[in-house]
C-alpha cells in the first residue's frame, strides 16, 4: 500500500500531456481522478516511472449539447455526469449509471475518460457508453481520431488508445425517448457489479454487460435475439452466450451466467415498460 | 442519580471530529527510523538464506537485521507471550518476533529494515533477497485435524491442546439416551479480519540517557503490554512507559503483544533512536491477529415437548500459526455459553485447538461468545423445526427459571448467572418487531409466489463479560487477574481528576466515567478529567476487553468516589463542628441535617484538604482515594434480537430489511453510548452473517486482505434499527451494571442466519454457512428446487 518512487509532471494542456507522453513513452501514465490508477500503484501492481497529471487541466470537463449528441469532456467527474441536467434529459442512462458508481468520494474524483481508458470489464460507465452507442475522441501527436465505443475495448484493461494519446471527449448520441435500464447487482452499495446490464431500446436495441468477460462488452446474442423479434425472456435466455465470465470470491462463472440472464430480463422488462 | 441514565453527547467527540485526536501517525520523534518489514510470501517454508546487501545500501537505510541476527543480538529473553496456556500440556513451540529458520504463515517476519523514511523502508525491504524452501501447508482446520501435514516442523501433531468442560458426562449420555428429539448442528465460524478503522502502529522512543523507553502503541492494553515487554525483552519494567494515544478502534485485535511491538522497543533500545511503523490496511491481514476460525458441532437432546434434556458440543478451533496472547483461551470464553439462556440439565463441551499455517487467531469482538450463541441459537431453530413449534415457542419452553426473574442461578455449565429475566425481554422484542404482522406478510408473499421472500429470525442470547473475578480466571489457567484500579483526586481549585486503569479505544469512557463521578461527587461532568492509557499517569490497570470497563473499572471509580465522600464528610463535620452522622451529602453540598444554613461544598472541602490548615487530628492532607475492585462474579447481559431479511430468489441476494433488538445490560450510565455500542456491535455480527470472511487458498494465501474484496458493510447495507432495553441489575457489582460492548455482535449473526434459513424453509433448507453470499443462497435454492433456478 506504499507506492514506489516516481517522477511527477503536471500537464497544463492536452498538448502538454501528449508531449510528456511522447517524451517518456511507456514509462509514463496519465493521472486523472486516480481512483483506478492509485490503488494499483499502492499495491505496486502498476509502477509507472512518470505520472503525468491531467486532473487540473482546463476545458476538458464541460458537458455540452453538440446537436445530435452530447459532448462530455474526458475529465468530467462521475458526480458531474450524474448531476448534468443535459445528460439527465438527453441520455438519462449515462447520468443514472454515474450515480451508481462506488460511493460519493469516488464519484467526486473519478472521471469518465479515466473510466473508459482503464477499460475495466467490471466498471459501470463503459457499459453505459456502449449501450448508448457512444464514441471516444482521442488526441495524439498526429492529431485527433474518433473511435466507436464498440471498437474501443480490445483486451483485459486494454483499449484502442496508443501510448501517446489522450482521451479528450466522449460523444453520447441523444437517446431521445428510447426506453433504458441499468441493472447492477452487487453485495454492498459501494461495490463494483458482480454482473451488470445496461440496455437502451432505440431503433436497434443495444444491451451491454458488466463483468462478463475480459472487456466491457455488448451482449451480441441478446441483441440478435431482439432484432429477430424475440421476447425479453427469449433474449435474456441467451445473455451469457459468447461471454466468458470470470470467477472470483463474489461469484463463479456459472453464477454470473445465471445473473446475466436474470438481469438482462429485468433490464429489458424495465426498459420497455 | 441524576446524570447517570440520561443520554449525553460524548466529550471525546469534538476533538475526534475536528482532527485534533492524536493517533500514532500524528506523533513524531526527532531522528525516528521506520521499520520496513520483510514478510514471507510462503505459508510454510524453511529459510535457506537471506541476502541483505542491496537493502543495506539503499538510500536512507540505517541497518537491516535478519531473524537469525536478531536472535544472536540477544534482544529478547523470552518468546512472545501466551498468557493463557489452557492446559498443562498445551503444545506451544517458542515464537520469536522474527523467524530465524522457518516461516509458518504468509506475512511471517523474516527480516526488518530501519530507514529514515516510510517509503524508503518499504523500497529497501523489497530489496532483501530471501531463499525459501517451501514446505507442505496446513491451510484449513480440516487439514490440520488429519495430521497429514504438520504446520510446524517442531511438532508431532497439529493438535495443540484438548480442553473439556464435562461436569457430568454420564448425565449427558443419559439425556441423549432418553431423548424423544435430537438435533445436530454443524457450523463453521469463518475467519474474520478485525479491520479497526485505525490500523495498528508503534513508536518507541528511547530517552537519550538512562535507558528509559517511552512506547506509543495503538493498543487496548498498555498496562499488560508493559508487563509483557519487561518479561520478553528483559528491560526493567520500571524503565518502560507505555502510552496508547487516541486509538481508532480495537475490537480485540489490539489486545495482543505483537512481533512489531517487541521489535520496535528492542531496536530503539539497542540503537538509541526512535523506531516506528504503521501497518498498511492489507498488511493487517498478516500482522494483526484474526478472529473466529472454529468448526462447531452441537447436539441437543429434548423430550417430546421440546424441553431440552442435554447439550453436547465439540469444537475444532483454528489457532493459526502461533499462540498469541490469548489465542488458546478464546474458545473457552465461549464454552460456558453453549447452554444459552436455557435450562439445560446436562452439558458437555470439548474443544481441540489446532495449529494451521495461517495468521494467528485471537480475540475479536465477543471472543468465543458470538460463536457460542450462534451455535446454540441456530440449533434452537433446528429443534423448533424438529418439534414443530415456532422459534419463539421453543425458547419460551426452555428459558432458565421458566422465563421469570432470577438472581444468582447456577447453570449446567457450572457458572452462576448473576441475574436474568428472559421471558419479558423476548415478549417485548416480539411486540416491538410486530412479529405477528411479519409472519402474516411472509405468508402472503409465500402464497403469492413472489420472488422476494421474507425471513424472520431471532436470537435470545446471554453473554458473559466483565472480566473478571481473578480467582475464576485462575481456574481457567489465565495468566493475569481481572481487577481494575481507579483513583479519584480533587485538585485544589475544585476540578476532579480520575485515573483509570481501563483503556478506551473509541467507547467513550471519558464521558461515562465523568457521569459516574459527577453523580457521586455532585460536580459538573465537564469539571471531571479522566487520565488513562498512559502507564505513567495510571500505573495500575488491566485495560479494556471482554466488556469489562464499566462493570469492573466503572465500579472501581464509583467506589473510589464513595471513599472520597467519606473522607470529605469527616472534614466537613470538622469544619461545621457537627457529627459526621448528622451530615447529609447532596448535589455536591454537605449540610447539617435540619440546619440548612450550615453547609459547605465538596470543592471547599477539597481546598481545605489541600491547605491542610484545619483538618481533623491525624488526617492526611489532600482529597484523593483509590480502589482496586475485583468482582466476585462475571456479569451476564442478555437480550433478544430479531432480524428480517428479504431473499431475492432469482439472484440469491439477501437484504437485511429490519432489525429489532431489546438488550438488557442492567442500568445504563449513558443510554446514547449503549445504543452506539449496540449499533456497531450488531453490524459486526451482521457482517459475519452476510459479508465478511478471510478466504484462504490451499497454499495458505489470504485471498482478500484489502477492502476491495474483504467486505466490511457500510451504513448503506444496514436498515434503521429499532433498539430498546429491559433493565435487570447485576448482583456482581454495586452499580448493578453489565457490559454492552460485545452484546450486539453476540446477538446478531444467529438472528440473521436464522432469518435467511426461515426465508428458505419452504424449500426444506435448514442451514446455510456464513457468510450467506448471494451465490451460496442461489445455489442452495437451485439444488433444493431440484436443480432448476
Ligand atoms: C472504492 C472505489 C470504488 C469504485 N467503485 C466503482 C464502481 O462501482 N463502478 C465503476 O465503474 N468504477 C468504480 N471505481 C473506479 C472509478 O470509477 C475510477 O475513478 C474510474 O474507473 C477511473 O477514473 P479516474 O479518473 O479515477 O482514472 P485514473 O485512475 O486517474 O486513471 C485510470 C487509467 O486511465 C488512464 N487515463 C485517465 N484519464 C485518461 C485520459 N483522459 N486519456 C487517456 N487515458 C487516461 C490512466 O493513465 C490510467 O491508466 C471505484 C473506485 C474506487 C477507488
Amino acid at each position: 500500500m506504499i507506492p514506489a518512487a516516481l517522477k511527477y509532471v503536471e500537464a497544463d494542456s492536452a498538448t502538454a500531456a501528449i508531449a510528456a507522453l511522447s517524451e517518456y513513452g511507456d514509462e509514463a501514465k496519465l493521472l486523472a481522478g486516480g481512483h483506478s490508477l492509485i490503488p494499483l500503484m499502492r499495491f505496486r501492481l502498476a509502477v509507472p516511472a512518470v505520472l503525468v497529471d491531467i486532473s487540473r487541466l482546463d476545458g476538458l470537463s464541460d458537458i455540452t449539447d453538440a446537436g445530435d449528441h452530447i459532448a462530455v469532456g474526458a475529465l468530467a467527474k462521475h458526480a458531474e455526469v450524474e448531476s448534468s441536467s443535459l445528460l439527465q434529459s438527453e441520455a438519462p442512462l449515462l447520468a443514472h449509471v454515474a450515480s451508481k458508481v462506488g460511493d460519493p468520494s469516488v464519484r467526486h474524483r473519478g472521471t469518465l475518460g479515466g473510466s473508459l481508458a482503464h477499460g475495466d470489464p467490471a466498471s459501470d460507465l463503459p457499459a453505459a457508453v456502449l449501450a448508448l452507442g457512444g464514441s471516444i475522441v482521442v488526441q495524439g501527436p498526429d492529431g485527433e481520431r474518433v473511435i466507436d465505443a464498440a471498437e474501443f475495448f480490445t483486451g483485459f484493461l486494454e483499449t484502442a488508445i496508443s501510448e501517446t494519446e489522450i482521451i479528450t471527449e466522449v460523444r453520447i448520441p441523444k437517446s431521445g425517448s428510447a426506453g433504458w435500464s441499468f441493472q447492477k447487482f452487487n453485495r454492498r452499495a459501494q461495490d463494483w457489479a458482480i454482473v451488470g446490464v445496461a440496455a437502451v431500446l432505440g431503433a436497434s436495441p443495444k444491451v451491454s454487460l458488466i463483468n462478463m468477460g475480459l472487456t466491457p462488452l455488448r451482449a451480441g446474442a441478446v441483441e440478435s435475439a431482439l432484432a429477430g423479434g424475440g421476447s425479453a425472456a427469449e433474449a435474456a435466455s441467451v445473455a451469457a452466450e459468447g461471454t466468458s465470465a470470470p470467477s472470483d470470491l463474489n461469484g463463479d462463472a456459472e453464477y454470473r451466467d445465471h445473473l446475466a440472464r436474470v438481469l438482462v430480463e429485468r433490464a429489458l422488462d424495465e426498459a420497455s415498460s | 442519580m441524576t446524570i447517570m441514565g440520561t443520554p449525553r453527547l460524548r466529550k471525546e467527540d469534538p476533538k475526534l471530529l475536528t482532527g485534533e485526536g492524536k493517533f500514532i501517525d500524528d506523533i513524531h520523534a526527532h531522528g525516528e527510523l521506520w521499520m520496513g518489514m520483510v514478510r514471507s510470501p510462503h505459508a510454510h517454508a524453511k529459510i535457506q538464506s537471506i541476502d541483505t546487501t542491496e537493502a543495506a545500501a539503499a538510500p536512507g537505510v540505517h541497518s537491516v537485521y535478519t531473524g537469525a541476527e536478531l536472535q544472536e543480538m540477544g534482544l529478547w529473553v523470552a518468546p512472545l507471550p501466551c498468557a493463557w496456556p489452557v492446559t498443562e500440556d498445551m503444545v506451544n513451540p517458542p515464537h520469536y518476533p522474527v523467524a530465524a529458520d522457518e516461516v509458518r504463515h504468509v506475512g511471517d517476519l523474516v527480516a526488518v529494515v530501519l530507514c529514515d523514511s516510510r517509503y524508503g523502508a518499504v523500497d529497501a525491504a523489497e530489496l532483501v533477497e530471501v531463499d525459501y524452501e517451501p514446505l507442505p501447508v496446513v491451510a484449513s482446520i480440516d487439514a490440520a485435524v488429519t495430521d497429514a501435514v504438520m504446520a510446524n516442523t517442531d511438532i508431532s501433531s497439529n493438535k495443540a491442546y484438548s480442553w473439556a468442560l464435562e461436569p457430568d458426562p454420564e448425565a449427558v449420555d443419559a439425556a441423549f439416551a432418553a431423548a424423544d428429539h435430537t438435533v445436530v448442528g454443524e457450523f463453521v465460524q469463518q475467519r474474520l479480519i478485525p479491520a479497526a478503522m485505525e490500523p495498528r502502529g508503534v513508536l518507541a522512543i528511547p530517552a537519550p540517557f538512562g535507558g528509559d523507553i517511552t512506547f506509543y502503541t495503538s493498543t487496548q492494553v498498555p498496562h499488560i503490554m508493559k508487563v509483557m515487554l519487561a518479561a520478553t525483552t528483559g528491560i526493567a519494567e520500571n524503565k518502560i512507559r507505555v502510552i496508547a494515544p487516541a486509538v481508532g478502534g480495537g475490537f480485540g485485535a489490539k489486545l495482543n503483544v505483537n512481533p512489531d511491538e517487541i521489535l520496535a522497543v528492542t531496536l530503539a533500545n539497542k540503537i538509541g533512536l526512535p523506531v516506528r511503523w504503521t501497518e498498511t490496511r492489507s498488511e493487517a491481514a498478516f500482522s494483526t491477529h484474526q478472529g473466529r476460525g472454529q468448526n462447531q458441532k452441537i447436539e441437543i437432546a429434548a423430550d417430546a415437548n421440546g424441553k431440552i434434556l442435554g447439550i453436547r458440543v465439540h469444537l475444532d478451533a483454528d489457532m493459526g500459526a502461533y499462540m498469541m496472547l490469548l489465542t488458546p483461551g478464546v474458545p473457552l470464553l465461549g464454552s460456558f455459553l453453549y447452554t444459552g439462556v436455557y435450562d439445560v440439565p446436562a452439558f458437555g463441551f470439548t474443544c481441540d485447538g489446532y495449529f494451521t499455517n495461517m495468521t494467528p487467531t485471537d480475540a475479536y469482538r465477543g471472543a468465543g461468545r458470538p460463536e457460542a450463541s450462534y451455535a446454540i441459537e441456530r440449533a434452537m431453530d433446528l429443534l423448533a423445526l424438529e418439534v414443530g413449534v415456532g422459534p419463539d415457542e421453543i425458547r419460551r419452553r426452555n428459558f432458565l427459571a421458566g422465563g421469570e426473574a432470577f438472581e444468582n442461578l447456577e447453570t449446567a455449565s457450572t457458572l452462576v448467572f448473576d441475574s436474568g429475566n428472559y421471558g419479558p425481554n423476548l415478549e417485548k422484542a416480539l411486540k416491538l418487531a410486530d412479529y405477528a404482522s411479519l409472519k402474516a406478510e411472509q405468508q402472503r408473499r409465500r402464497e403469492a409466489g413472489e420472488s422476494k421472500q421474507l425471513g424472520i429470525g431471532m436470537c435470545t442470547y446471554v453473554e458473559i463479560c466483565g472480566l473478571a473475578p481473578s480467582r475464576a480466571l485462575a481456574g481457567l489457567n489465565y495468566g493475569a487477574g481481572g481487577w481494575e484500579h481507579a483513583m479519584i483526586r480533587f485538585l485544589p481549585t475544585g476540578t476532579v481528576e480520575v485515573v483509570s486503569g481501563s483503556t478506551p479505544h473509541g467507547q467513550g469512557h471519558e464521558t461515562s466515567w465523568s457521569m459516574i463521578v459527577a453523580d457521586k461527587l455532585g460536580v459538573d461532568p465537564d469539571d471531571v478529567h479522566v487520565l488513562h492509557s498512559d502507564t505513567a499517569h495510571s500505573p495500575l490497570g488491566l485495560d479494556t476487553y471482554g466488556s469489562r470497563s464499566l462493570a469492573v473499572g466503572g465500579t472501581a471509580i464509583a467506589m473510589a468516589c464513595d471513599k472520597v465522600v467519606d473522607k470529605a464528610r469527616l472534614i466537613a463535620a470538622h469544619q461545621l463542628e457537627a457529627n459526621p452522622d448528622d451530615l447529609e451529602f447532596d448535589g455536591g453540598m454537605f449540610r447539617v441535617k435540619g440546619t440548612p444554613t450550615a453547609e459547605i461544598p465538596i470543592q471547599g472541602i477539597a481546598y481545605e484538604a489541600f491547605t491542610a490548615h484545619n483538618l481533623p487530628d491525624g488526617m492526611e492532607p489532600n482529597l484523593q482515594e483509590q480502589v482496586t475492585f475485583d468482582p466476585e462474579n462475571f456479569v451476564f447481559p442478555f437480550g433478544t434480537h430479531i432480524a428480517v431479511v428479504e431473499v431475492d430468489e432469482d439472484t440469491g441476494g439477501v437484504t437485511l430489511v429490519g432489525y429489532t433488538a431489546v438488550d438488557d445490560c442492567g442500568p445504563q450510565v449513558n443510554p446514547m453510548i449503549v445504543q452506539g455500542q449496540m449499533h456497531g456491535g450488531i453490524v459486526q455480527g451482521v457482517a459475519q452473517a452476510l459479508w465478511e470472511e478471510a478466504s484462504y487458498d490451499e497454499a495458505g494465501n489470504c485471498k482478500n486482505p484489502s477492502f476491495l474484496d474483504y467486505l466490511v458493510p457500510s451504513p448503506m447495507e444496514v436498515p434503521n434499527m429499532v433498539l430498546d432495553s429491559t433493565v435487570t441489575p447485576s448482583t456482581s457489582n454495586p452499580l448493578g451494571v453489565k457490559g454492552a460492548g460485545e452484546a450486539g455482535t453476540i446477538g446478531s449473526a444467529a438472528a440473521v442466519i436464522n432469518a435467511v434459513c426461515d426465508a428458505l424453509s419452504p424449500y426444506g433448507v435448514t442451514d446455510i454457512s456464513m457468510p450467506a453470499t448471494p451465490q451460496k443462497v442461489w445455489r442452495i435454492l437451485r439444488d433444493a428446487k431440484g436443480g432448476e433456478a
